[in-house]
């Protein structure tokens, strides 16, 4: 206990949290929850806990002061936006919500014990823990794309320093180049993203380089929104994009980064002016390395949980949220991230209260721009069952491919893309 | 399956620390647990932000006749008739009593 006390003491001194919040903080909590990774779904679990219980203990393990969001980081790779319009940061969780906010890296898990070992070397001890660690790149997957490869060729599947690369890039290509794209197999982080960047580079292209070209060589042969993202390229960027998907060689087994040249299962070279190569992903490192996720199958890498509580079902007291969750049909969005989390922070504040716990529903809403006043959507409403997370029947789904007034409903669409970034933004980090 | 592999197996089952967590272990869904997701585009409280409508301080009918008229599409919509289609009538009704009890 003692050394609890020290430990807790020495990490609000360090995280210069406001003196009223650490004088109720010093009150007893009723739980301590760790929770590992500021995006979505930690960040929203942190904050909504707090809003749940204010005497649950809640710290945030998250290196980043600041956290760059892949969701309208295609905006910036169109060049309609800034990178400083897609930075969150963590002062109103710590500041107005009372969340300690700890800025290391979460090296270690250890389920037995239920501590997380820092890396500073400390240990947090844990009552219940949220992890949300997003995904990492299996660097050597795609032969010769490893994180060095992605200072040339950026994959910029986290947003920040490799979103500005890559619209940099697009900046110095000359006109008359080829942008080649690089897309993998399900499942992965947000899997209509690569096709609204596809999108928004030929927004770019079509006015200041008209006569390049865009090559997305896919490791599937279908996709998320694919007739609205198709039936938007014709309309808008003509015979601009050319997708191959893996049944015509799409798939890109291995990169030459110092010729600029993506290869092909069967041999294909492809040379580049520009070359965004969006590798194979899985669970972040942490969940990974604990112990968290399958070790083979057909999830390999990813966190298996309890479709009606996201609690892992390799360890108790550990709920796995977001993208290193293997949620089934859920996709892996920051929408659905923050529906887990919201359905986590319940869960685990019923159990605290002494309630049985409700059962949840998760939501998926998800815009995706075709070009900077042309928005489509996919929605949906989920349900646990023991067999998994279903959709419920009859309900959500695509926008329509045919709507009475098409340029209107894809202009509203387009809007609402932007107020859910606006909404979102102050739901979760506000 | 061999018998190492069955070991494998048992073991596996004996190392999950439970199965799913039962329906009938859960109360039913709660009014809060519904509408926890509306802020994630209509804004804290449902105070919108930016483009989305705002929810908050409509009363308790409005909000549950919005719903169903969003559920059987004579309420124009881009994306909300596909949301209400996913609620019971029972569950509408819990989302209006939610919804316009925020402050």
């Amino acid at each position: 206990m003692a050394m609890k006390r020290r430990t807790f003491v020495g990490a609000i001194a360090a995280a210069a949290i406001l003196p009223a919040v650490a004088v109720r903080a010093q009150a007893p909590a009723k739980a301590r929850v760790v929770v590992i990774g500021g995006g979505f779904g930690g960040t929203t679990a942190a904050k909504f806990l707090r809003l749940e219980d204010p005497g649950i203990a809640v710290t945030l393990v998250e290196p980043k002061a600041e956290f760059h969001t892949c969701p309208a980081s295609n905006y910036v790779i169109g060049g309609f936006r800034k990178l400083a319009d897609i930075v969150q940061d963590y002062s109103a969780l710590a500041g107005r919500h009372g969340v300690r906010h700890v800025r290391e890296a979460a090296v270690a898990i250890d389920p037995a014990s239920k501590t997380v070992r820092l890396s500073g070397g400390q240990t947090l001890a844990y009552d219940k823990l949220v992890l949300s660690p997003g995904v990492d790149m299996r660097w050597g997957d795609i032969e010769g794309y490893d994180e060095a490869a992605s200072a040339t060729m950026p994959h910029a599947w986290h947003a920040g320093p490799q979103t500005a690369l890559l619209r940099r890039q697009l900046e110095a290509m000359p006109d008359g180049g080829v942008v080649a794209l690089s897309i993998p197999g399900l499942p992965y982080r947000c899997p209509p993203g690569p096709y609204e960047r596809i999108s928004l580079i030929a927004h770019y292209l079509k006015m200041a380089k008209p006569r390049s070209k865009i090559l997305a060589l896919d490791g599937k042969d279908a996709f998320s929104k694919q007739a609205l993202f198709q039936d938007g390229w014709a309309e808008l960027y003509k015979d601009m994009i050319e997708w191959v998907p893996l049944g015509q060689d799409g798939k890109i087994v291995e990169v030459v980064p110092g010729e600029m040249t993506l290869v092909s299962e069967f041999g294909q070279r492809h040379k580049a002016a520009v070359a965004n190569v969006i590798p194979p992903q899985f669970a972040g490192n942490i969940a990974r390395e604990s112990g968290l996720a399958d070790k083979a199958g057909q999830f390999e890498g990813w966190c298996p949980i309890d479709p009606f509580t996201f609690e892992s079902t390799l360890a108790k007291d550990v709920y796995v949220i977001g993208d290193a969750a293997n949620g089934g049909v859920m996709p892996k969005s920051g929408f659905s991230a923050s529906s887990e989390a919201k359905a986590v922070a319940r869960h685990i504040a019923s159990l605290v209260a002494g309630r049985t716990p409700d059962l949840p529903v998760y939501i998926n809403t998800c815009y995706s721009l075709v070009a900077p006043d042309y928005g489509i959507s996919v929605a949906d409403v989920f349900r646990p069952t023991k067999d998994g997370i279903v959709a419920t029947p009859g309900a959500g789904g695509l926008s329509p491919r045919h709507p009475p007034d098409a340029a209107a409903f894809r202009h509203h669409e387009a809007e609402y893309a932007y107020g859910w970034y606006a909404s979102m933004s102050q739901d979760i980090w506000g | 399956m061999n018998a190492l592999a069955c070991i494998a197996a048992c073991l596996t089952v004996l190392l999950a620390v439970a199965g799913p967590a039962a329906a009938q272990s859960l109360a039913p869904t709660t009014g809060h647990t519904l509408a926890a997701t509306c802020t994630s585009c209509h804004g804290p409280g449902g105070r919108s932000p930016g483009a989305m409508p705002s929810i908050n301080g409509r009363s308790e009918a409005e909000i549950a006749k919005t719903m169903h008229e969003f559920k059987d599409d004579s309420r124009p919509a881009t994306v909300m008739n596909r949301h209400a289609k996913g609620f019971s009538d029972g569950e509408i009704a819990a989302i209006a009593k939610e919804v316009a009890s925020w402050r």
